[in-house]
């Protein structure tokens, strides 16, 4: 065998391991990053969507944030103009959270119709135009 | 001075399209007197686009609110370090800074290169305009104007967002801008030498010295954007493979790659359309990067304005990815390889495996980054994956780039002998495993970690290993002590030794990133005088006490500081100040959401990282959140090496031939020349 070939199947190799890294990444870690909308549709179609881990994408309701800061609980809604959905969330919320950002909810929905935050994401809008952080 | 910087603009403009042309009809049909108008094009530009950045800076001192632009990034109480940066807080300076460097990095090419590369010139003249041009077009044609002026005049601005109102922040994205920009040179070089159909040996060695430029820019921008983050954002963490963090370690990684395979080009003349699609691929990628992360098309936590100067990128993206992939294919048949590999066990067969996961880095995070349109376009619902599926692909993949990086530099080029491979790799291999054990006795199980920091002696073994053979050499040649000899191996080779110093850097960064496998937290809400407790990673009991609240105004902001007693296993070691700042602007107005400012106590060993989250109904109660961080500081060191390093490889003087030939054959001759 030459080295040629030799090289090919070491290439081939590690071409198919980042492709098979890649593969199980996506399968063991993607999450549906949903509307409100779309998660209410997607619950009704398939019920054993309750209890996965996914995102949601939405704007906070003005007015519906309750914080409990002893208790480091923060309870807000989020809709986007049509499904509407309650949100719990143990932990600090980002300094850039408030009634009226969009927000990105990171968690599962339960039986209960809420959904259970285990981490929030909050978008500045327009004035978080920085230069890149990297 | 706004009506001077929006005719600079348009000056730019002009003399740009024209360089452009001249740069490239000149080229291709050998007229001397346009390819002189083009190389002066680029001067031009460059002269009208610092007057404009003149213009705007005058604009933001004088406080000249009635431009949009000052109005929406400066505030008359801002710090005066921080409005001179407001020049590239916004999207619309961004991109004049952007097309300013780029014609300051093109003149200086246009300046410094050699005689011999001359014939290139014409045509980077002509790549530089265009793209400089490109820029200049979308502040005037794609509402990006910095000059912009209001209908009225606000009595004060908006002030900068205090989250940008750090140290780090006025060095990072200067930093960072000048590895993306800088790219552009050595793509504009290959371009040049694929047109004019120079593709000998020489044009790479004008590549290579600006590939390593913004290498080392871009790598110093990273490390400063994660400084920043860390001790900014208040997370407590210094990457979290958002879009923007990966947009800025794609170009990266291929140009890491090319530095490595360039010298198998160099030593064998192989692989030169691998090397030539590297550089293209480096350039694309960070107009790639500028697109996606000013378009809005992927979601970050740092959503930068959603405007349609998205599309102005995609657009020339698109078209420079045509453009330059047609050349690169036209020209496919100057580039076949002068030698074949000889041996799995060689130096260059070690490269390209180095070279092939590096790429398979750069695809999986590129993938893992465009994945939500990926999936939304295949299968209409948008899937996103985090940094756990980063850190499941990479881990492994950087793991095994971290062994060859050890392994690449032991092995003989062409082919290796068994005497060879058991005289280089004894040693390094014993440190590898001697480490592994150590860690093992010492009761550390996470796998990945253990990995890393075995992987890191070994490498650490190969680098001294190197030193101390060449110095030894040294030594007993010329008869130097062995500080000189090592001092001398050094500024006489700086290449390969400032290389293994990059590697060095790079083993402490990888041994870094595994400490935080150890991170510990926890949250609290203490009323003063009580505590909380830590366990940290080396078995210490940490004991935060809060001793309460103070609040106070300071120049643009109003703070509330809360103070804390550290003392690890119950001695006492000093306190700690955390602090929730709402910025106000001249009137006392509230602007912005508060931001939090950390506390942070390091040593080499770990950090002790303190967040007030807020406080309990206004009382001195408060919530906080505690982190131990272990061997952060290590990134920040193994940064610098990696920079030191970086400068050492670059430093005019140590690879010119003539020396190269000296060190070949004459070493008489050399000794001569480092008395004189």
């Amino acid at each position: 065998m030459n080295a040629g070939t030799k090289f090919a199947i070491g290439a081939v190799l590690i071409v198919g391991s980042v492709g098979y890294l890649m593969a199980s990444g996506v399968k063991q870690t993607g999450q549906y990053f949903l509307t409100p909308s779309e998660l209410s549709q997607k619950i009704a179609v398939d019920p054993s969507f309750y209890n996965v881990g996914m995102k949601v994408g939405a704007r906070v309701v003005p007015g519906s944030v309750a914080r409990d800061v002893a208790a480091q609980t923060l309870r807000f809604q989020v809709t986007d103009g049509s499904a509407r959905y309650a949100v719990v969330y143990r932990g600090l919320p980002p300094d850039t959270f408030n009634d009226s950002v969009e927000v990105v909810v990171e968690g599962r929905l339960h039986k209960d119709g809420i959904i259970y935050a285990t981490n929030v994401l909050a978008k500045c809008g327009s004035r978080y135009e920085a230069v890149p952080k990297a | 001075m706004t009506v001077l910087g929006g005719l600079c603009l348009w000056l730019a403009f002009l003399v740009g399209v024209w360089g452009a042309l001249a740069g490239f009809v000149g080229g291709w049909q050998g007229r001397r007197d346009l390819q002189h108008s083009a190389r002066h094009a680029v001067l031009a530009m460059c002269a009208a686009l610092f007057v404009a950045v003149a213009a705007l800076e005058w604009a933001l001192f004088q406080h000249d609110f009635n431009v949009e632009y000052v109005a929406a990034y400066t505030s008359r109480n801002l710090p005066i370090f921080y409005t001179w940066s407001a020049l590239y807080a916004g999207q619309k300076g961004s991109l004049l800074f952007w097309a300013t460097v780029l014609s300051l990095f093109g003149s200086l090419a246009m300046l410094l290169t050699a005689r011999r590369h001359r014939a290139l010139l014409p045509y980077v003249a002509g790549v530089v305009c265009t793209v400089a041009t490109f820029f200049v077009s979308v502040m005037l044609f794609g509402q990006a104007n910095p000059f912009h002026r209001l209908a009225y005049t606000p009595l004060d601005g908006n002030g900068l967002n205090p989250q940008l109102q750090n140290p780090g922040m006025v060095f990072h994205p200067p930093m960072l801008y000048l590895g993306y920009i800088s790219i552009t040179i050595p793509f504009a070089f290959a371009m040049a030498a694929l047109l004019s159909k120079r593709l000998d040996a020489d044009w790479l060695v004008a590549i290579r010295k600006w590939t390593l430029l913004s290498w080392l820019f871009l790598s110093i921008g990273i490390c400063l954007g994660m400084w920043w983050a860390y001790v900014e954002l208040g997370w407590g963490g210094y990457w979290v493979w958002d879009p923007v963090e990966n947009a800025s370690l794609l170009p990266w990684l291929t140009m890491t790659a090319f530095l490595h395979s360039v010298m198998i080009q160099e030593k064998r003349g192989m692989l030169k359309k691998w090397n030539l699609a590297l550089i293209i691929g480096s350039w694309l990628l960070s107009i790639f990067g500028t697109f996606i992360t000013r378009s809005g098309v992927i979601s970050s936590v740092h959503s930068f304005t959603q405007s349609n100067v998205g599309y102005f990128f995609l657009f020339f993206l698109i078209a420079a990815a045509t453009a330059s992939f047609a050349v690169y294919a036209s020209r496919l048949p100057l580039l076949e390889a002068e030698a074949r590999l000889e041996s799995m066990v060689s130096r260059e067969a070690s490269f390209l495996f180095n070279n092939l996961l590096f790429v398979g880095i750069a695809f999986s995070v590129l993938w893992g980054t465009l994945f939500p349109i990926l999936s939304e376009l295949v299968q209409g619902t948008k899937v996103t994956v985090g940094p756990p599926f980063f850190n499941q692909v990479n881990i492994p993949l950087g793991l095994a780039l971290l062994g060859l990086t050890g392994i690449g530099p032991l092995i003989a080029w062409r082919r290796a002998s068994i005497s060879n491979l058991q005289r280089q790799f004894a040693a390094p291999v014993t440190v590898g495993v001697f480490t592994a054990l150590v860690l093992l006795v010492g009761g550390m199980r996470d796998g990945y970690a253990l990995m890393a920091i075995a992987l890191g002696g070994f490498v650490v073994g190969t680098v001294v290993q190197e030193f101390a053979r060449g110095a030894r050499a040294r030594h007993r040649q010329y008869g130097e002590g062995h500080v000189v000899a090592l001092g001398r191996l050094l500024a006489r080779n700086r290449r390969r030794y400032g290389g293994y110093i990059v590697h060095t850097g790079i083993v402490i960064l990888f041994i870094a990133f595994a400490g935080m496998a150890f991170k510990t937290e926890t949250e609290a809400t203490l009323r003063p005088g009580e505590s909380a407790i830590l366990k940290s990673p080396y078995g210490w009991t940490y004991t935060f006490t809060h001793l309460g609240v103070s609040q106070y105004d300071a120049l643009n902001r109003q703070v509330t500081a809360a103070t804390l007693e550290i003392a690890r296993n119950g001695k006492r070691l000093g306190v700690l100040t955390t602090e929730k700042r709402q910025h106000v602007d001249g009137f006392g107005r509230p602007t912005f959401q508060p931001s939090t400012e950390v506390g942070i106590r390091s040593d080499l060993r770990e950090d002790l990282y303190v967040v007030l989250a807020g406080l309990v109904n206004g009382t001195e109660q408060a919530v906080f959140r505690f982190t131990i961080n272990p061997l952060v500081w290590w990134v920040w060191y193994g940064g610098m090496i990696v920079a030191l390093g970086g400068l050492i490889v670059m430093w005019p003087g140590g690879g010119s031939p003539a020396l190269k030939q000296t060190q070949a054959g004459y070493a008489v001759r050399l000794v001569g020349e480092g008395q004189a």
